[in-house]
């Protein structure tokens, strides 16, 4: 039998785990072009007044290593408890999906809400490409993206699951999610555009960057369905067998 | 629990969790994400809980790569 306060724990575990993943991830593709930003920046900055030299708070390496790693299993042990108390909600309320199938889809779902969608319309940006002066609408913006996403995301599985009964799986899974990309597609339209990436900014280099960030997020939420699925298929597996055999124990 | 055999297999879909059970671990585990989730990603942004830049700088690699608007 599962409980909600089991998922919740398993989901802030394999979150940590999932940091670590994404951690590994971002350093080995995102330090690089992390690197190549500032020294971008450092090139066009204005120069520093004589006998001045910039105060660094926290060294890049102490910021690559250490900090890259605090941040990434944070956002993995936030992201893991919501997870894990999203597939409490959806384990057995959505036909005959297993509880680990489950747990892939529902990682798949929030990857899409929480990453992808915020993505399309305000992708990662890397040091350099960000005017301070726009960073309350900037994170305004930003932050109410991923709220639409994961609306829609959420909107998609309740809608689906209602039709089903007259569509069938298939079908209402498909009328779902062509709901779900027009929503999301009117939110790209209409919403105010951001771009202020620099002149003379290399597009490889922020390519790569965007690229390494969208990957961090893949490798959190893949980590998180199929580990977490790992651990409840075994964890039922184990009661199945306990309670199977009660004239033995 | 009358037979063995109505025992739920591992690959079947398991029962649902009532949501009255669910209710208040989801609620605990929403305001400790948005917790976690502001210092990683907004705090001494726009808004400061904490005076000064240090949190900033010390995230500032994740901050970018998780895609969070950063100064």
């Amino acid at each position: 039998m599962l409980s909600a306060r089991t998922l919740l724990v398993r989901g802030m575990l394999v979150g940590a785990a999932a940091g670590v993943a994404a951690f590994l991830f971002a350093y080995l593709f995102g330090e690089s072009p992390i690197n190549d930003a500032i020294a971008f920046e450092e090139a066009h900055a204005a120069p520093l007044p004589p006998g001045e030299h910039e105060h660094e708070l926290v060294s890049r390496t102490v910021q690559s290593t250490v900090g890259l790693a605090t941040a990434s299993i944070v956002y993995g042990i936030a992201l893991g408890g919501v997870f894990g108390i999203a597939v409490a909600l959806t384990v057995g309320r959505f036909g005959k999906v297993s509880a680990r199938a489950t747990a892939g889809l529902v990682a798949l779902a929030g990857f899409v809400g929480v990453a992808l969608v915020p993505f399309l319309k305000y992708p990662a940006n890397p040091p350099a490409t960000g005017n301070p002066d726009t960073l309350q609408q900037r994170t305004g913006l930003y932050f109410l993206m991923a709220v639409i996403g994961v609306a829609v995301v959420i909107g998609t599985a309740v809608v689906g699951r209602s039709l089903r009964p007259r569509l069938g799986t298939w079908n209402a899974a498909t009328v779902a999610i062509v709901g779900a990309a027009v929503v999301v597609g009117a939110a790209v339209a209409l919403l105010p555009a951001v771009n202020e990436v620099p002149d003379g900014f290399s597009p490889v280099l922020l390519w790569q960057f965007r690229l390494a960030s969208l990957g961090t997020q893949a490798v959190t939420w893949a980590t998180l369905g199929l580990l977490f699925g790992y651990l409840t298929e075994r964890s039922l597996r184990t009661s199945t067998a306990v309670t199977a055999q009660p004239v033995a124990a | 629990m009358a037979t063995i055999s109505a025992l739920p297999t591992p690959a079947a879909a398991p029962a649902p969790i009532p949501f009255r059970q669910v209710l208040p671990w989801a609620a605990f585990g929403i305001v400790l994400a948005v917790v976690l989730l502001y210092f990683v990603g907004a705090e001494q942004g726009i808004t400061s809980v904490i005076s000064g830049e240090t949190v900033h700088e010390f995230v500032h690699d994740g901050r970018h790569l998780l895609g969070f608007p950063c100064h």
